[in-house]
């Protein structure tokens, strides 16, 4: 690889991780600030982390052990450490070595919260694969076939169907759909199968298929519309009559000529929606009761579980920061013209 | 993937008739009165439906959400004290009965012996108690059990009574950092099969204090404090197989259970395996449940709202349900530390004069509960049966009345306060119209104050300085039992001396004649004289006309054709999950 | 000076050949659209040897352009009707399969455009342009069609051929660029070229060259040339005959001598006039032509050039009325006009000659 290249990459990564702190940083601060700016002391945010009949002194204690008491930068910096070199938590019988990165600790299901989310990124991961597949070569292939028949009966009923796709929530279409195919017609798996007990890769897929699908026909729908628009932009341009003065087969000239310039910034929105994605299908994964990162930073946020909340928002703006920087550099692949730096 | 019901039903009612054939000779007692076979709407309530001793198959929990955690020493939710029954026994335990709620012996060969007026208690265990692996359970295995949840750092959520009752416990006493249980002398383990337990003051209901999951045995070889909850040593009847935390449970059978050590608790053990997802989608789970993907509902709260409507538009869906009482009142406290509240008239002002109906419907008329009378619902051994504010005679209100108290109180034209509730219960909130509609009638004017439900407790009503400062005379609230008794239900929420700078569970009444009372039931060993202290309790505090009373809640619970022996267990006011089976392979 | 319509010295001819390469009839390609129909091309016929060049003049929207596209069946199935006919080496190209016209185009017909950098896909390397071109005709490896690619692009006159080959299209310079158009359009040896406006996106000092280019290529592979511009100067150099067009119909069609020493039509006087020369005096003012170009909607009745032709009152009407007929006036030189001959000599002499 080039050195320009390598440099630019290792720019960029550096500037990854200097963002990761400060959006930890941020949420840090919110859950920090915000109680407090309501009034809330550190014996008051700690009574969240106890029983229903603690005592006061205890109330207190497990603010000074939790670090409560001590003021942001101490915390947050505690928290920051914790990600460098790891830090120790006490279980009771013993003390555990949560190694670095050590995303923190979660005090109300005792347990480190980095485990956590690795165990759950690949249904996270399983649904946005399956569904992106889906969603890029259907909306693709929808939308190059109305550009090509603009304004055909085929063209007006598939632009609708795509509205309808981008204006329905999902909360909605996966319960219509779950109600549908998997308890009424038994076709797909219920709500709840998790794709990692699988026990085998059509297995995966038979639980997958109606959130892949529920999933896609959301994204579908806006990739649909893209394509079409950026089909009819390119379509209209001088290198497709070149391209047919040197007697093209038509179906070339669409693909190759037409379809490989409309893609590319459909390929960047892309790759920035499956960095989203990748941070937890939130409402997908809560509709079909799939436990994944999305899952997990709802019942998180709920149970007012900072540790949780900052981990998965971590590893969030990891894949985001991640896409960002993959989508520039597949530009500069994509498309020659850019690549003169 | 999906039976027809039809055969569901069929196989139900072929099972029933081969009943008669099973001996079941080695079960426990068998359940009371049989409800026979038939679906009908509250078939399950009070009897038991489909009453079967036919074991086998998969019984699948499933809830949205989670519990605070599986082990026994830190857990404090109703439905994790039903479900663990099948996996931990403990001293005493609720019996598995569709009649009235009972405590039997379990671990233990009796109830609890008493002596030193009530303020010491002697177990014996019974023979032949192994842990899932095959050890002997002993007495001191009980003694940890108990003593290692009275650290509450390492085991915030439990409750605390073991903390707050035992005698001489060392001050941030923890079986982590003490590893000699010796040292902690409040509990006695003179041999293998006896436990005594030495308490600072007298306790007569005791007995309920060994049914806490707190004293399950807990093998310390085996105890990883806080990673206990990933596999929990049974000494029930299933163990664990596969724990998935947050996402899944899976159970079978523990091969070192004898059901002879066992016949009092009314455990079946039907099912050869038990699963519980986690983390479901609410409305997707009732859509389950009657689809036949899942078999019962662990949260035990009822179905959603949604669904309500649905299942009760439809006949034949209406049939499968069951409209079950539960130990839980919805009541607002009255200030007394906000004028014009402090005067004992100006409350009995309001009590007369809002709109008993108009709260009954704030939680859905009355599938959501019946009216109460008394803090304590029917089902409570104690409960006292009294009507002090005309809530059977004039359940809209007695104006006239109203205001005749009133003009006693100073305040002829009535007065102004606020009314707190929880922002996220659009039912708390409905309640706070309902009361603003109805006190408005005698001129009391009321501000409606939502706060957020996380921070009710520790913040807002449940701290009263601000509540005070913010003259919040009405305090939406609500309370459940932790077990279906008199201190069980009263004594956090109407003893004046538990009450803290902070995250109260009594928002305000301080009688000084009720704490008396209930040092009185504390040291009185005759269950029914005791029962009968905490209704005169209950009476005294409606006397002084210290809570707006709401309902007595019920829950609309929905069960799948395929569960054999099911019935609500007052104690839980849910499903008993210890005795309830499927038909399904 | 007569002010009669058609003078009797006139006689129609079938002129152009029909047995020619490139045989063009009375093409009219007309557009349906919702505020009319568009008359690009309404009675368009020439024709054209191998070895020749035929360039066809004039302004914006004449159909010039939409006359090279028609030959090339390159409109959108659909959008145009066309009739006449277009006769290349025998082979009848209107009404034929678009999938027949599509394996001609590119092998023995090709088409270089007026921008090189639009006109190729600027995603893909020259290279790989020049060989999809080469290899959409000939059935040969990737390495084979390479080593041809690069032969083209030395051919053309682009240095370093052997690496330029991996360059993009935007990484060339204007002239270069349009050298590699070239050379794409030639890799099949066509027999037809059609270069549409192929030196107006360039520098003046790259035009030359360009132009010298086209036509040694011409001289080897004995194509013919059509040259599609709006600026005289291009043809000067290079045509054989010119064709002008006006609104859709040709006015004049004359060898280039003929058009130059000898124009016949008041809007080829109009073109002479207005282009810029070095050899005039400079205190003189360019002749614009008055007005502006024709919709081709409501083209005007009669001659369309009419309301803009400052000798229309002397064809005594006619000019409003009737459409003027393509004409053998001298031998091998056509015209649309109803001018008198007298009239139109005498005019070209003392007014416009003059002044040229």
């Amino acid at each position: 690889m080039p050195t320009t290249v390598l440099t630019y990459i290792v720019r960029r990564l550096i500037g990854a991780v200097i963002l990761l702190f400060i959006v930890s940083a941020v949420v840090f601060s919110i859950f920090f600030l915000i109680p407090r700016a309501a009034g809330a002391s550190a014996d008051d945010l700690a009574s969240r982390y106890v029983g229903k009949s603690a005592g006061v002194e205890q109330i207190h204690q497990t603010a000074v052990k939790l670090g409560f008491t001590d003021p942001i930068y101490v915390q947050y910096g505690r928290f920051a450490k914790g990600i460098v070199v790891g830090q120790d938590y006490n279980y009771g019988p013993a003390v555990e070595h949560c190694p670095a990165p050590c995303l923190g600790y979660s005090f109300i299901t005792q347990n480190p919260v980095l485990p956590d989310l690795l165990d759950r990124l690949p249904v996270t991961l399983s649904l946005a694969a399956g569904a992106a597949v889906l969603w890029l070569v259907g909306g693709v292939s929808i939308g190059v076939i109305s550009a090509l028949k603009r304004g055909s009966a085929l063209d007006r009923a598939s632009m609708s169907v795509a509205l309808a796709g981008v204006s329905l929530p999902i909360f909605f279409t996966g319960l219509l759909t779950l109600s549908i195919f998997s308890y009424g017609l038994g076709w797909t798996a219920p709500g709840g199968a998790n794709p990692m007990d699988a026990t085998s890769p059509l297995d995966w897929a038979y639980r997958m298929i109606l959130p892949w699908i529920t999933l896609a026909f959301l994204f579908a729908a806006a990739y649909a519309r893209l394509t079409r628009a950026g089909m009819l932009e390119t379509m209209n341009e001088d290198y497709i009559r070149t391209a047919r003065a040197k007697g093209l087969r038509e179906r070339d000239v669409v693909v190759k000529h037409g379809l490989r310039a409309a893609l590319t910034p459909i390929l960047t929105i892309f790759g920035l929606d499956l960095g989203l994605l990748l941070g937890g299908a939130i409402l997908t994964e809560t509709t079909f009761s799939l436990p994944g990162l999305g899952q997990y930073a709802v019942q998180a946020i709920n149970n007012n579980d900072l540790p949780k909340v900052l981990g998965v928002t971590l590893l969030g703006a990891v894949f985001i920061i991640m896409a960002n920087l993959i989508v520039d550099l597949l530009y500069a692949v994509v498309d020659p013209r850019v690549r003169t730096k | 993937m999906m039976q027809k019901r039809m055969m569901t039903v069929a196989a139900g009612a072929v099972l029933a008739l081969g009943l008669s054939a099973c001996s079941g000779g080695t079960t426990s007692t068998t359940p009371t009165a049989a409800g026979g076979t038939a679906d009908a709407a509250n078939a399950a309530v009070t009897k038991v439906l489909r009453p079967s001793t036919t074991k086998g198959g998969t019984l699948r929990f499933g809830m949205p959400g989670d519990w605070d955690s599986v082990d026994p020493g830190d857990t404090y939710y109703g439905l994790s004290w039903n479900f663990l029954r099948n996996y931990a026994r403990t001293l005493t335990v609720f019996k598995s009965t569709a009649g009235a709620p009972v405590v039997v012996p379990d671990l233990a060969e009796a109830l609890g012996v008493p002596s030193d007026n009530a303020t010491t208690w002697t177990y014996k265990l019974r023979d032949g108690l192994k842990f899932e692996d095959g050890s002997p359970i002993t007495s001191a295995d009980v003694k940890y059990g108990v003593a290692r949840q009275l650290d509450k750092d390492t085991f915030p959520n439990g409750p605390t009574y073991f903390n707050d009752f035992l005698k001489d416990v060392p001050k941030g006493y923890s079986v982590y950092k003490d590893k000699n249980l010796a040292d902690l002398k409040s509990i006695e383990t003179p041999d293998a099969k006896t436990i005594i337990f030495h308490l600072k003051s007298s306790f007569a209901g005791f007995d309920f204090f060994a049914q806490l999951p707190a004293t399950a045995p807990v093998p310390v070889a085996k105890d990883t404090g806080a990673k206990y909850k990933e596999h929990v040593v049974s000494s029930g009847p299933y163990m664990f197989d596969t724990v998935s935390l947050g996402k899944k449970y899976t159970l079978k059978r523990n091969p070192n259970y004898d059901p002879k050590t066992d016949p009092e608790s009314g455990r079946l053990a039907l099912p050869d395996n038990i699963s519980v997802e986690l983390g479901l989608n609410a409305p997707d789970v009732d859509n389950r449940l009657i689809a036949g993907d899942l078999d019962v509902d662990i949260n035990g709260s009822g179905v959603q709202a949604a669904t309500q409507g649905k299942i009760l538009a439809d006949a034949t869906l209406k049939t499968k349900t069951d409209n079950a009482n539960s130990a839980r009142t919805w009541f607002s406290v009255l200030n007394t530390d906000v004028p014009p509240l402090n005067n004992v008239d100006c409350r009995k002002a309001v009590l007369l004069a809002y709109d008993k109906t108009g709260y009954q419907r704030a939680y859905g008329g009355a599938i959501g509960g019946d009216i109460a009378t008394s803090l304590m619902p029917p089902m409570v051994p104690g409960y006292k049966s009294f009507d002090l504010y005309e809530a059977k005679t004039k359940p809209t209100g007695d104006v006239t009345a109203a205001k005749a108290e009133l003009a006693k109180c100073g305040q002829p034209n009535g007065f102004a306060t606020n009314i707190s509730y929880r922002a996220e219960r659009p039912k708390e909130k409905a309640t706070a119209e309902s009361l603003q509609q109805s006190l408005a009638k005698i001129g009391v004017t009321l501000t409606i104050k939502p706060y957020p439900t996380g921070d009710y407790f520790k913040l807002y009503a449940g701290k009263p300085d601000f509540a005070k400062t913010n003259k919040l005379g009405i305090m939406v609230y609500g309370w459940g039992a932790d077990w279906p008794d008199g201190f069980g239900f009263l004594s956090q929420i109407v003893d004046s001396r538990v009450i803290r700078p902070a995250g109260n569970t009594n928002l305000g009444i301080k009688i000084p004649a009720v704490d008396a009372q209930i040092d009185k039931a504390l040291a009185t060993t005759d269950i029914t004289a005791r029962n009968a202290i905490w209704g005169n309790i209950d009476q005294m505090v409606n006397e002084n006309a210290s809570v707006v009373l709401g309902v007595w809640t019920k829950g609309l619970f929905y069960r799948p054709d395929n569960l054999t022996n099911v019935f609500i267990n007052p104690a839980f006011g849910q499903y008993d999950y210890a005795a309830i089976g499927t038909s399904k392979k | 000076m007569s002010t009669n319509a058609a003078p009797p010295d006139r006689i129609p001819q079938d002129r152009p050949k029909a047995d020619a390469f490139l045989h063009v009839k009375d093409l009219r390609v007309h557009f349906p659209t919702d505020d009319g129909v568009v008359k690009s091309v309404d009675g368009l016929s020439f024709s054209l040897e191998r070895g020749q060049t035929l360039g066809i003049v004039g302004e914006s929207g004449s159909g010039k352009s939409v006359t090279s596209l028609s030959i090339m069946g390159l409109h959108a199935e659909g959008t145009a009707e066309i009739s006449g006919q277009v006769v290349l080496d025998g082979d009848s190209l209107v009404g034929a399969s678009a999938e027949h016209v599509r394996q001609l185009r590119g092998k023995k017909m090709a088409m270089i455009f007026q921008d090189p950098l639009s006109a190729m896909h600027p995603y893909y390397t020259v290279g790989h342009q020049i060989i999809e071109a080469y290899r959409v005709h000939n059935n040969v490896s990737k390495q084979v069609a390479r080593k041809h690619a690069i032969e083209m692009l030395d051919r053309v006159g682009i240095p370093q051929p052997t690496s330029r080959v991996d360059d993009y299209p935007h990484q060339f310079s204007g002239g270069m660029r349009q050298r590699a158009m070239i050379a794409m359009a030639l890799s099949c040896d066509p027999e037809l070229l059609i270069a549409d406006e192929p030196t107006t996106a360039l520098d003046v000092t790259v035009q030359a060259q360009i132009l010298d280019l086209i036509r040694d290529l011409q001289q080897e592979f004995n194509s013919a040339v059509i040259i599609i511009t709006h600026d005289l100067g291009v043809v000067a150099e290079l045509a054989d005959d010119i064709l002008v067009m006006y609104a859709g119909r040709v006015v004049e069609y004359a060898s280039a001598h003929e058009i130059f020493t000898a124009p016949q039509h008041p809007y080829t006087w109009g073109l002479l006039g207005s282009m810029p020369r070095l050899d005039r005096e400079r205190a003189e003012r360019l002749m614009p032509i008055k007005g502006t170009p024709p919709s081709l909607i409501n083209v005007p009745s009669g001659c369309p050039f009419h309301p803009r032709c400052s000798y229309a009152h002397l064809t005594g009407g006619a000019s409003e009325t009737e459409r003027p007929e393509l004409v053998e006036i001298t031998p091998r030189h056509n015209l649309a006009c109803h001018l008198s001959t007298q009239d139109r000599q005498r005019i070209w002499e003392h007014d416009i000659k003059p002044k040229l």
